[in-house]
C-alpha cells in the first residue's frame, strides 16, 4: 500500500462512471425487462375501446361532468394528466373553505334526494394528485339516486353494480375501500347502452 | 380503523424486523478485510476502480473529506451544465427548454445534497435525459457519499483508520443501492409503476374531451428515491401521483425502503464499534421518538379539520383534502410522518394541508433530524447528540467525559458545539431574511400564521435535507432558488467536514481503560438522557417558531 490515492483524476473518472452506471445503464436494463415482461403496466396501465383507441388509464383519473355519471373527486387542474397537483390549501384558507361550500350548495342542488349528511368529505374535497382514480364506496353510493332519476337503471342495480367494482383493501390489510371512477363508468356506458 | 391501525402496527413491526439483518449486511460490505461479499462484487468492482483510477488505500480525515466535498462539487457542476443544456441534448421527446440558471443551480445542489427540494416540475420541467444523468445519478452518489461518510466516521469512532472516499462510495452503489433499486424497481413496475421512454400519449376520454397523460422511466427512479432517501418525485406530485404510487402496497414498500437504512445504521454502528448494546439503545430512543410523534399525528388527523367538518358532510375518514383515497387518512399520516423522520422528503399527501398539529409534528422531525434521520447525515446527527449527552453528564457528575472509551475534550465539543448551532442559525437566520424582504415574503400563498409556517417549512426542510414542501410557496423565484440552494449546501458539508474532523480525533485518542466509575453509554438511562437532550436543545431553539406558526393556526381553527 505504498501508492498515493491521487485527488482530480479518480473525482473525474469516478463521476462519468458511475453517471453512465446508474443513470443510463441502470434505468435502460429495468427498462428492457419491465417492457419484455410486463408491457402493459410498463406503459401506464392503458385501457382502449374496442376500436383500439385510448380511453384513459385505469390509474388515472378523469374528469366526469355529466350528472349521467359517477363523479370522482374535486380537482384543481381538471383531471389533466400532463400535469400533476393541488391547491396546496392550509385548513384555515377561506379559499379552500368557499370552495367546499360552494360544491355543497351545487350538491344540493344535482341531487335533490341526497342529503349531505350522507356524503362522505372525499367526494366535495381536492385530492392531492388532483388525478385521485378513485372515491370511496359510500361516495358512490351517495350518487345513485341522481344516476338512476336521470337514466332509468334502478337503484338496486346501480348499487349492485357498484358492489360488484369495490376494490379491497390490499392483502385485506392495507389502503383503503374504494371504487375506480372510470372503470366504474364504463361498466355503466355499457349499460345504459 | 382498528384495521388502519393494524396495518400500520404491522408495517412498522416488518422495519424493525429488517433493520437488524441489513445492519449485518452493511457491516460486511464496507469490510476491507475479505468477506464473502468480495467474490460476487469483486471482480467488477475492480474492474471500476480500475476505470475509475481509485487506488485502495487508506486516507486521513481531511484527505477523505477533502475528496467528499471535491467530488460532489464536480458533480454538481456537471449536472449543472446537463439541466442548461438540455433542449438541444438527446432523449427529449417532450421538446423540452434548458432550465434557467437559478433553477438550475438549485436543483443539483438540492440533489447533491440528498435534499431533493424541487423548485421544477417533473413532467414539464426535464427531459429523460436530465431525469437520468442528472437526477438518477444523483440520487445514487448523495446517499452513496453519506454512506461512505457514516463509514468512515463510525471506523474513526472505533478507533481504526477511516479508509478511503472512492472505494467506500463504489461500494455503497455496488453492493447496497443498485442490487436493491434494481429488483424494487421491477417490483413496482409490477405494482403498476409505469417504465417506458415513451412520450406523453393523449387518451380520448369517456365524456369526449381529450386527456394527456404524462409518464416515463418511473419505477426505476421511485425504488432509488427512497431507498437513498432522496425523496424527490418523478412527477410534480411525487407519491401522490397514482403512477409513482398506485396502490397500498406500493405504498407499504416505499415507507420500508425510506426506513430500511436509517434504521439498520445502528446496529451496523454497535457491531463496527464493538458495542452492539449501544446500537440498540439508539434505535430504541429513536424508536421511542418516532412511535410517540406518530401516535400524536394520527390522533390529530382523523379528528379532521373542524371547520369543514362542521359543514355537514360525513367526516370520519379525517381530513381528507389533499389526501389521496386509497391511502386513506391513516397511511398519509404514516407516510409524512416516515418521510420527514427519514429525511426522505417523498411525499403522498400535501404537507401544506395537514391539519395544524401533524404539520408541526413532520416539521418538528425534521428541526429534531435525528428520529433515525436521512441515511448517513441523520446517524451521525445522532451520534453527536450522544457526545453533547456524555459531556453534558460528565459536567453534571465532575468528571471527565468519555465516548467509547475515549476521551471528549474541548476540540471536539467544539466542532460538536458549532455544527449543532449552526442548523437553528440556517434555518432561523434565511426565515428572518426571507419574512424581512417582499421578494420571499410575496411566495406566500396561505394567509396568517400558516404563511409563517410555509417560509419555516422551506428552509427546515432544506438546511436538514429533507426536500419535502410546504408546497403552496410560490417558490420558483431567483430569490428563492438561490438561498434555498445555499442553506442546503451549508447544511449539508458543514457538517459533514466538522464530524469527519471529530471522528480523526477521536481515533488517534489513546483508550482509557474502563473502569466502575465510567459513565455508561450502553444503558437505558443513557437512552433516556440521549432523548432529553435531543428534546431540550431542540425545543428551547425552535419552540417560539413553532408557537406562532402551527400551534396559533390549531388554536384559532
Amino acid at each position: 500500500m505504498e501508492e498515493k490515492q491521487k485527488m482530480f483524476g479518480p473525482i473525474i473518472r469516478t463521476s462519468f462512471l458511475i453517471m453512465v452506471l446508474c443513470g443510463l445503464t441502470y434505468p435502460l436494463t429495468v427498462t428492457g425487462i419491465a417492457q419484455a415482461i410486463m408491457p402493459d403496466k410498463a406503459d401506464g396501465s392503458l385501457i382502449y375501446s374496442e376500436e383500439n383507441e385510448i380511453i384513459g388509464s385505469k390509474l388515472i383519473g378523469q374528469s366526469f361532468t355529466d350528472p349521467a355519471y359517477f363523479h370522482g373527486r374535486v380537482s384543481s387542474i381538471d383531471y389533466d394528466g400532463a400535469s400533476s397537483g393541488s391547491n396546496n390549501y392550509a385548513p384555515s384558507n377561506e379559499d379552500m373553505i368557499n370552495r367546499t361550500k360552494e360544491s355543497i350548495e351545487a350538491w344540493k342542488e344535482n341531487n335533490p334526494d341526497t342529503p349531505i349528511s350522507d356524503v362522505p368529505i372525499d367526494l366535495l374535497s381536492n385530492s392531492g394528485s388532483g388525478l385521485d382514480p378513485h372515491i370511496s364506496p359510500a361516495a358512490a353510493y351517495a350518487q345513485v339516486k341522481r344516476i338512476s332519476s336521470i337514466t332509468g337503471i334502478s337503484v338496486e342495480q346501480l348499487n349492485k353494480l357498484i358492489s360488484m367494482y369495490i376494490e379491497g383493501r390490499e392483502l385485506g390489510l392495507f389502503g383503503e375501500e374504494r371504487v375506480n371512477v372510470l372503470t366504474l363508468n364504463l361498466e355503466l356506458k355499457n349499460m345504459a347502452e | 380503523m382498528s384495521m388502519t391501525i393494524l396495518s400500520i402496527v404491522i408495517t412498522l413491526l416488518v422495519v424493525a424486523l429488517l433493520a437488524k439483518p441489513m445492519g449485518i449486511y452493511l457491516v460486511k460490505a464496507f469490510d476491507y478485510q475479505q468477506t464473502g461479499l468480495d467474490k460476487i462484487y469483486g471482480p467488477f468492482e475492480k474492474l471500476l476502480y480500475k476505470i475509475g483510477g481509485i487506488k485502495q488505500v487508506n486516507q486521513s480525515w481531511k484527505q477523505y473529506a477533502l475528496a467528499a466535498v471535491l467530488a460532489n462539487a464536480f458533480m454538481i457542476v456537471l449536472v449543472y451544465m446537463v439541466f442548461r443544456f438540455q433542449g438541444i441534448l438527446p432523449l427529449n421527446p417532450g421538446d423540452i427548454a434548458g432550465m434557467e440558471p437559478t433553477l438550475a443551480f438549485n436543483t443539483a445542489i438540492s440533489f447533491m445534497t440528498n435534499t431533493n427540494l424541487q423548485h421544477y416540475s417533473g413532467e414539464s420541467g426535464l427531459s429523460y435525459l436530465s431525469q437520468m444523468i442528472g437526477i438518477l445519478f444523483m440520487m445514487f452518489v448523495a446517499p452513496g457519499t453519506a454512506l461512505a461518510v457514516v463509514m468512515a466516521f463510525v471506523r474513526g469512532l472505533a478507533g481504526n483508520k477511516l479508509g478511503n472516499f472512492y472505494v467506500d462510495l463504489v461500494r455503497s452503489i455496488t453492493r447496497v443501492l443498485l442490487p436493491i433499486a434494481f429488483i424494487t424497481g421491477l417490483i413496482f413496475v409490477a405494482l403498476g409503476v409505469p417504465q417506458t421512454l415513451e412520450p406523453t400519449v393523449t387518451a380520448h376520454t369517456v365524456e369526449g374531451a381529450e386527456q394527456s397523460i404524462a409518464r416515463g422511466p418511473i419505477g426505476s427512479f421511485l425504488s432509488i428515491k427512497e431507498l437513498g432517501n432522496n425523496g424527490g418525485g418523478f412527477v410534480g406530485v411525487n407519491s401522490a401521483h397514482p403512477f409513482e404510487n398506485p396502490n397500498a402496497i406500493s405504498n407499504f414498500m416505499q415507507i420500508l425502503l425510506m426506513m430500511l437504512l436509517p434504521t439498520s445504521l445502528p446496529f451496523a454502528y454497535g457491531r463496527m464499534v464493538g458495542n452492539k448494546k449501544q446500537g440498540r439503545v439508539l434505535f430504541v430512543s429513536m424508536a421511542m421518538m418516532f412511535v410517540v410523534l406518530l401516535g400524536t399525528s394520527l390522533a390529530y388527523e382523523y379528528q379532521g379539520n373542524p371547520i369543514l367538518n362542521d359543514l355537514g358532510m360525513q367526516h370520519d375518514q379525517g381530513s381528507m383534502e389533499g389526501k389521496e383515497v386509497r391511502f386513506g387518512t391513516g397511511q398519509s399520516v404514516l407516510y409524512a410522518v416516515v418521510t420527514t423522520a427519514s429525511e426522505t422528503g417523498a411525499v403522498n399527501s400535501m404537507h401544506d394541508t395537514l391539519t395544524p398539529i401533524s404539520g408541526l409534528i413532520t416539521l418538528s422531525n425534521m428541526m429534531l433530524n435525528t428520529v433515525f434521520g436521512g441515511v448517513g447525515a441523520g446517524f451521525i446527527n445522532v451520534l453527536m447528540y450522544a457526545m453533547i449527552a456524555v459531556f453534558l453528564s460528565g459536567l453534571m457528575v465532575g468528571r471527565t467525559p468519555e465516548f467509547l472509551g475515549k476521551k471528549i475534550e474541548g476540540k471536539e465539543m467544539k466542532l460538536i458545539a458549532i455544527t449543532l448551532i449552526l442548523q437553528p442559525l440556517l434555518i432561523l437566520g434565511a426565515s428572518a431574511i426571507a419574512l424581512f424582504t417582499p421578494l420571499g415574503s410575496d411566495g406566500i400563498s396561505n394567509p396568517g400564521f400558516h404563511g409563517l409556517t410555509q417560509v419555516v417549512y422551506e428552509y427546515t426542510s432544506s438546511a436538514a435535507n429533507n426536500g419535502s414542501g410546504f408546497e403552496g410557496l410560490g417558490d420558483n423565484t431567483s430569490f428563492w432558488n438561490i438561498s434555498t440552494g445555499i442553506v442546503m449546501y451549508i447544511g449539508r458539508f458543514f457538517g459533514l467536514v466538522t464530524m469527519l474532523a471529530v471522528a480523526g480525533s477521536l481515533a488517534s485518542k489513546k483508550l482509557v481503560p474502563e473502569t466502575v466509575g465510567t459513565f455508561r453509554t450502553d444503558t437505558s438511562l443513557f437512552g433516556v438522557i440521549l432523548v432529553g437532550t435531543i428534546l431540550i436543545v431542540g425545543a428551547l431553539t425552535f419552540f417560539p417558531t413553532l408557537v406562532l406558526g402551527p400551534v396559533a393556526e390549531f388554536l384559532t381553527l
